[in-house]
């Protein structure tokens, strides 16, 4: 086990030594660091930081575990001329993200409805596994919703130019090549568009339960006892398939005999193959965002048939796992650099020209999903985050228990019960994946929360609770 | 619907934080290739899933571990694409020279079926495939993101 020194409260300091180019940082509070120690993650942060071109440190965040390669909750950023790009490091769920809707109810509006609302979003909205899409699309389709993301999809007439607007990115990257995506990966993703998969995504329906900061809130447009709706999903089989085929092409070329770990595979940034791996990678946020903007367009559909007046706008929409060219202060310079977040969400402060007008004045709404039917978070992004971790905060609470683990010791049936009790009602596609995402198989969202409120790299605005929820 | 564990002995899971983590035995490493899709099958499905229908697969690599990873993708390529549920392996050709694999396999048309869980991607975290010379057998270990 790697040793690590502590820095001062909630930083601690995994020292250079062998090969490593830089030292690894993990920003955790005591108790949420001694969960971190239990698996890999300290050697993965460490093995990270052997990369080539590595800048300033492999950190790893409160929410971090193990993961391929990379940990989950790691950011590291590389030197656009001596530096890699990775698929391990951004992950086989390219884009996995998370968009919030904001509607002009109140929890009183909707208590006697909940039923109502998770039947119909769960029939709506194709979750769990084997379940396909009804938003068939040809492939000529599929490469301009490809190539232009969740603005495709709101060309086509389901939605507002508000919507992507409100979107990282504007729902679309604009390196976007569908000529670097294989007939495998689009064979995978065309059935899946507006599907939200299985595992930990979800859709939920919440309320706010309550507000830290009453300014950001309000430029936010959130206030209390509010009715917002969280979706939760990602690539689809597009994205692992793009991640898959790259990795494949990546050993090919370049080999992994010198790697500690094969999943670490990566392609210098400014080579052909690493062009063509952030093109293609460009292609599978896009999928992501496309498919989050087909959900929403259900979403409102089935919500207005419950509730006419209902009014439903997009607030934000963040990525997760990505790696991005953004710039940022390196030794006192400002540089262009390849950031990778895996299980990580970019957190600008206010004045960065990426985020939307309405918001650029207090900063990025960072969205922290809880684990199913415990609290969620909005967060807004600071200029501390640039200084500590290249404007990246946590992504949500973090698994500590394994999934065998959870369907050995939790029943599905008993969770649904258990949360029905406490006013929360849940439909999955099966027990085990209710099992399997146990709330108590993950970390404490509030601690993890609070380690990266009290270090600054983002700050609280509104707690969430979940009034009903879809599980994929 | 009961939450079951592996019937069978021929593959084991083992702990991971945030995955699957699995390892799979066998006599031959046809045998071993053959019994990491049972696992497999078991994140997916809970159901006896009938043998109706069959597809010829065929799959190369670089070397055993990526044959394995090629062989487990494809598993999960017939299930997205063509709603093909693996049932099992009806027979099952290696190279293991020129890392090639042939494969007839049996399954049924997913709809049919209710899925108990999403394997997202093989992954090649902690995989290896090897020969334990003492216990005269061949044993294959993946990690899958679900």
């Amino acid at each position: 086990m790697p040793e690590l020194k502590k820095i001062s409260k909630n930083t601690y300091e995994l020292p250079k030594t062998g090969n490593m180019n830089v030292p690894g940082i993990v920003y955790a509070s005591e108790k949420l660091l001694n969960a971190i120690k239990k698996d890999k993650t300290l050697e993965q942060v460490k093995n990270v930081a052997m990369l080539p071109g590595i800048l300033k440190a492999s950190i790893a965040l409160s929410d971090a575990h193990q993961g391929y390669g990379f940990p989950i909750g790691g950011v590291a950023a590389f030197d656009m001329d001596k530096g890699i790009i990775s698929p391990g490091g951004v992950g086989y769920d390219i884009n996995c993200s998370v968009r919030i809707l904001k509607t002009n109810l109140k929890k009183q509006d909707i208590l006697k409805k909940q039923k109502e609302i998770v039947e119909a979003l769960y029939r709506k909205i194709p979750s769990g596994v084997g379940r396909g899409s009804t938003f068939q699309i040809s492939y000529k389709e599929l490469d301009e919703l490809l190539k232009s993301g969740a603005q495709y999809i709101v060309k086509k007439g389901f939605g507002f130019k508000e919507d992507y607007l409100h979107t990282e990115e504007e729902g679309c990257m604009k390196n976007a090549n569908p000529d670097k995506v294989s007939e495998r990966a689009k064979k995978r993703g065309i059935g899946q568009v507006g599907t939200l998969g299985a595992g930990n995504h979800f859709l939920e329906v919440q309320f706010v339960d309550d507000i830290f900061d009453k300014e950001i809130a309000k430029a936010f447009g959130l206030e209390k006892e509010q009715v917002v709706i969280m979706i939760h999903c990602g690539s689809r089989g597009l994205g692992h398939q793009v991640a898959s085929d790259y990795i494949k092409l990546m050993e090919q070329e370049y080999g992994f005999k010198d790697l500690p770990d094969r999943e670490l595979i990566n392609a210098p940034i400014e080579s052909k193959l690493g062009k063509d791996y952030y093109e293609a990678m460009c292609c599978a946020v896009n999928f992501a965002f496309a498919n989050k903007q087909v959900i929403t367009h259900w979403v409102r559909e089935e919500m207005q048939k419950l509730f006419p007046k209902i009014k439903i706008d997009v607030l934000y929409d963040i990525c997760h796992n990505i790696a991005k060219f953004e710039e940022h202060v390196v030794n006192g310079k400002k540089q262009i650099v390849c950031v990778h977040r895996k299980g990580a969400t970019r957190s600008f402060g206010a004045g960065r020209k990426e985020i939307p007008d309405v918001y650029r004045q207090v900063g990025q709404p960072v969205l922290i999903p809880g684990s199913m039917g415990t609290a969620s978070y909005i967060l807004v992004g600071t200029e501390k985050a640039e200084e500590l971790t290249f404007s990246s905060t946590v992504h949500g609470a973090g698994r500590v228990k394994s999934r065998a683990d959870s369907i050995r010791s939790f029943r599905g049936e008993e969770i649904k019960k258990s949360l029905s009790k406490i006013g929360i009602e849940v439909k999955a596609g099966s027990w085990k994946s209710l099992a399997e995402e146990a709330p108590e198989a993950y970390k404490d969202i509030d601690e993890v929360v609070e380690v990266v409120d009290e270090l600054g790299i983002s700050k609280k605005v509104a707690r969430l609770k979940p009034l009903v929820v879809v599980k994929g | 619907m009961r939450q079951k564990t592996p019937k069978i002995k021929n593959f084991k899971f083992l702990s991971h934080t945030a995955d699957v983590k699995f390892q799979a035995f066998g006599k031959s490493l046809e045998e071993a290739f053959d019994n990491s899709t049972l696992a497999l099958t078991n994140i997916i499905c809970d159901d006896q899933i009938k043998g109706l229908k069959r597809i010829d697969i065929k799959v190369n690599g670089n070397d055993l571990e990526s044959l394995l990873y090629n062989f487990l993708e494809e598993v999960i390529y017939v299930l997205e694409t063509k709603g093909f549920l693996l049932d099992k392996v009806k027979k099952i050709k290696i190279n293991k020279e020129k890392f090639r694999l042939e494969a007839e396999l049996a399954g049924d048309k997913v709809k049919n079926y209710e899925l108990s869980g999403h394997v997202k991607a093989i992954t090649y975290n902690d995989m290896f495939v090897k020969h334990d010379k003492k216990k005269k057998q061949w044993i294959c270990q993946v990690v899958v993101d679900v």
